[in-house]
């Protein structure tokens, strides 16, 4: 027996008598309108639709450009990941539309908070891309002085550089600068406890950042109906008070137009957007990862068809701008790009390990001038050793992955 | 070796193997046993430890999370106070930090808070630990933040038979274990046979793994093998080392370790977490104030270097290797002449 039944559900103790049975108090109700906050039904696209006459040629053609500078850095690392030069490569063959046109969208003085899958997007800003690849080389984790593109280091544990980002462009703004933080993450990083306390902080402090979460689908191995039962992953932001929205990570000049219009809006004070670009892994988690466990080919194909690449392409030829000079130049170009990154990755780095104590604080600690001195004894006595100056070479293992 | 292989039926078997088998009997025995963490499922665990047991148990015994440590050790703690016992996998040793808030305010309190009426029976496996090339965040050894917390068990195997005796126990064990699994050991082999897995000594009891009589390397986990190595090439020198492999952070096995180093009379911690605040520093205290006058020297200490882990390229600088043991064994010899400092 209910405890309905029991009281008797149909005797009448004066429920429907609205003055003894006031309503909440209006606190209760929304603050804000959720209508304009909810993503569209559908994934914003420009290309394949009437928005792409608007494209200027110029932009298209430099964008084409770097998706296939993009594409061919993707593969230039993942060979390297088979000579032994880098650890280990999370590819983002696939995802180089969200990548390159969201850091398109940033102006030279805002900040870019990437996740390590996001090469492509601190390359984009002006990296080096050699640069780019030493966290996964391993010769130091940050390859590069975050001011000097104003990067962020690339960010292994999932969701935790999005709260930095909101202090930054908080902090930014404190200060009067005219600075805004783009944070990426991945679907699965949205489930991190860092990931949802980053929006409130950015929708209570209307905070000038813009989360953009790049779902390829899975984070490892686990699919986004594993990881989330949101009707989408945008769908979050209205929770926190920030509007959200869907485009098709895929779409390049789709991508560039949603993150501008959110870059814009919070630089105008009008706070936090939350992004989410649908697009799909082409290739495993990383080179260590064995993508034949838990999906089928059959989606990779689906995706293949819709590649950023030859989006892009179909538009460039409808314009007749896709001729053969164009495009065996931007090949040539890219061409160029590879061979360099492997001339310069097939170097040893040089490497001092005296290193390791330099920069762990300000002013090193007498424990550190203490090790850093026997270190340097057990170097030397190395190099005795090794009268040739031949290093003790110790290649590092294929196993991990980030 | 060879021939006992084929009279015992035991094969190598690697500790990997040894983990995933363990995992898979308890939760045959015992219902209550639910797995469940970062791709747990189909992908066996980024180091297949969980293999097969979705398809084995199906999805409600061995689950794959949404991707949030501090939510899958904080609704093992609801599971736990309902009966069950989780044995929850944190996929990398640094990556379990977002979990320390349940871990610490409840996982290792909910007995004391509740008098004895709330204890929670679960598993937290943590593979961690170097020496396999990862990228930062992908190395820590994270043991001294566990040890520095009242009600955690600790525990760290370094053989294959450990590792399934081990495992079982923990999932055995009415208390919260963290349970360390050194992941440059996931791949080492050992004669080892499933169907009739070897008895291991029981959780809280350290062993001899190279009886000897000049001094005694006191180690754990990834250090075990590294030491038994040192212990290998110190013959050169006349020296006999003893290797005792404690096995068990918490509780720490002071009787066996007190009279390993009353009957060697020098001792040397071995680990490859950082020296300064960590376990090391503590075993040493404690061996100094149970067998001062059975010392011929002082407790030394081989550790890690006081920095954070470093990029894969230098790691080898950072971990304590053969080298460096036997160095310091060196120093054990001096009988006179200590100076300040040196006792590092
Ligand atoms: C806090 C934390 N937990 C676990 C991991 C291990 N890990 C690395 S990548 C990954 C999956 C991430 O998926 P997603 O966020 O979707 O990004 P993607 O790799 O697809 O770009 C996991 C679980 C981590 N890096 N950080």
């Amino acid at each position: 027996m209910t405890v309905l039944e029991q009281s008797g559900s149909s005797r009448d103790f004066g429920h429907r008598n609205t003055e003894q049975w006031p309503a909440p108090p209006p606190a209760w109700r929304p603050r804000v309108d959720p209508a304009p906050l909810l993503p569209g039904a559908e994934p914003r696209r420009v290309l394949g639709t009437d928005a792409a006459g608007r494209l200027d040629a110029a932009f298209l053609t430099d964008l084409y450009e770097r998706l296939v500078r993009g594409r061919r850095y993707n593969t230039q690392a993942t060979a390297l990941t088979r000579q032994g030069r880098l650890a280990v490569y999370p590819s983002s063959t696939g995802q180089e539309a969200c990548q390159i046109a969201a850091a398109l969208a940033l102006k030279e003085q805002d900040w870019l908070f990437p996740s390590y899958r996001d090469t492509l997007a601190a390359v984009a800003r002006g990296l080096d891309p050699v640069q780019a690849l030493t966290l996964l080389r391993g010769d130091w984790h940050t390859g590069y002085d975050p001011h000097e593109h104003r990067i962020a280091p690339l960010c292994t544990p999932l969701a935790t550089q999005l709260p930095h980002a909101v202090g930054l462009a908080h902090a930014a703004r404190l200060k009067g600068d005219d600075v805004v933080a783009l944070a990426l993450v991945g679907d699965g990083g949205t489930s991190e406890g860092d990931f949802h306390e980053a929006l409130n902080f950015a929708a209570v402090w209307q905070a000038p950042v813009v989360f953009l979460v790049q779902n390829n689908g899975f984070a490892i191995s686990v699919p986004l109906e594993k990881q989330s039962a949101a009707p989408s992953l945008a769908h979050k932001a209205v929770g926190y008070g920030m509007p959200g929205h869907l485009v098709d990570g895929n779409d390049a000049p789709a991508v560039h137009e949603v993150l501008t219009e959110a870059v814009e809006r919070a630089r105008r004070g009008g706070g936090p957007t939350l992004v989410e670009a649908i697009t799909y892994r082409i290739e495993a988690h990383t080179n260590a990862d064995d993508a034949t466990r838990y999906r089928t080919d059959s989606a990779v194909q689906e995706w293949r068809a819709h590649d950023p690449i030859s989006l892009v392409e179909r538009e460039l030829e409808a314009r007749g701008l896709l001729t053969q000079k164009f495009t065996g130049a931007v090949r040539e170009g890219a061409e160029e790009m590879a061979a360099d990154l492997r001339a310069r990755m097939n170097q040893d780095p040089v490497l001092d390990p005296m290193d390791l104590f330099t920069h762990v604080y300000a002013e090193q600690t007498s424990q550190l001038r203490e090790q850093a001195a026997r270190l340097r004894a057990e170097l030397e006595a190395e190099t005795n050793a090794a009268p040739h100056g031949e290093p003790n070479a110790e290649g590092t293992a294929q196993e991990d992955r980030p | 070796m060879t021939p006992t292989v084929v009279e015992t039926g035991r094969k190598p078997a690697s500790m990997a193997q040894a983990l995933n088998r363990a995992l898979r009997d308890a939760m045959a025995e015992d219902p209550s046993v639910h797995v469940m963490g970062e791709d747990v499922g189909a992908l066996g665990g980024v180091f297949r430890i969980t293999d097969g047991l979705t398809e084995e148990f199906g999805e409600d015994r061995c689950r794959d999370t949404p991707l949030a440590e501090a939510g899958i050790l904080g609704t093992a703690v609801g599971m736990a106070m309902y009966g069950l016992r989780p044995v929850v996998e944190m996929q990398f040793d640094a990556f379990a930090y977002p979990a320390f808030e349940q871990l610490i305010s409840h996982v290792a309190r909910m007995r004391n808070r509740t008098r004895g009426a709330m204890p929670l029976p679960l598993t937290i496996r943590v593979p961690y630990g170097g020496g396999i090339g990862g990228v930062e965040h992908h190395s820590d050894s994270s043991e001294a933040y566990y040890l520095a917390t009242p009600g955690l068990h600790v525990l760290t195997p370094a053989t294959v038979a450990d590792a399934y005796g081990m495992l079982r126990a923990a999932i055995a064990s009415d208390d919260p274990v963290v349970f360390l699994e050194p992941k440059r050991l996931y791949w080492a082999k050992d004669d080892w046979s499933p169907e009739n897995p070897t008895p291991v000594a029981p959780i809280g009891r350290a062993e001899i793994r190279r009886p000897g009589r000049s001094a005694t390397l006191i180690t754990y986990g990834p250090s075990v093998p590294v030491c038994l190595e040192a212990a290998e090439a110190a013959t050169a020198e006349g020296w006999d080392l003893e290797v005792l492999d404690l096995r068990s952070l918490m509780p720490f096995d002071d009787e066996t370790v007190c009279a390993a180093v009353r009957r060697t009379g020098r001792a040397v911690v071995v680990h490859e977490a950082n020296g300064f605040g960590g376990p090391g520093g503590e075993i040493a205290a404690r061996i100094t104030e149970r067998c001062f006058h059975h010392l011929e020297a002082p407790v030394l200490r081989v550790a890690g270097l006081d920095i954070p882990y470093p990029p894969p390229m230098l790691e080898r600088h950072h971990l304590p290797g053969v080298d460096r043991i036997l160095d310091t064994v060196a120093r054990l010899q001096w009988e006179a002449g200590w100076t300040e400092g040196s006792g590092d």
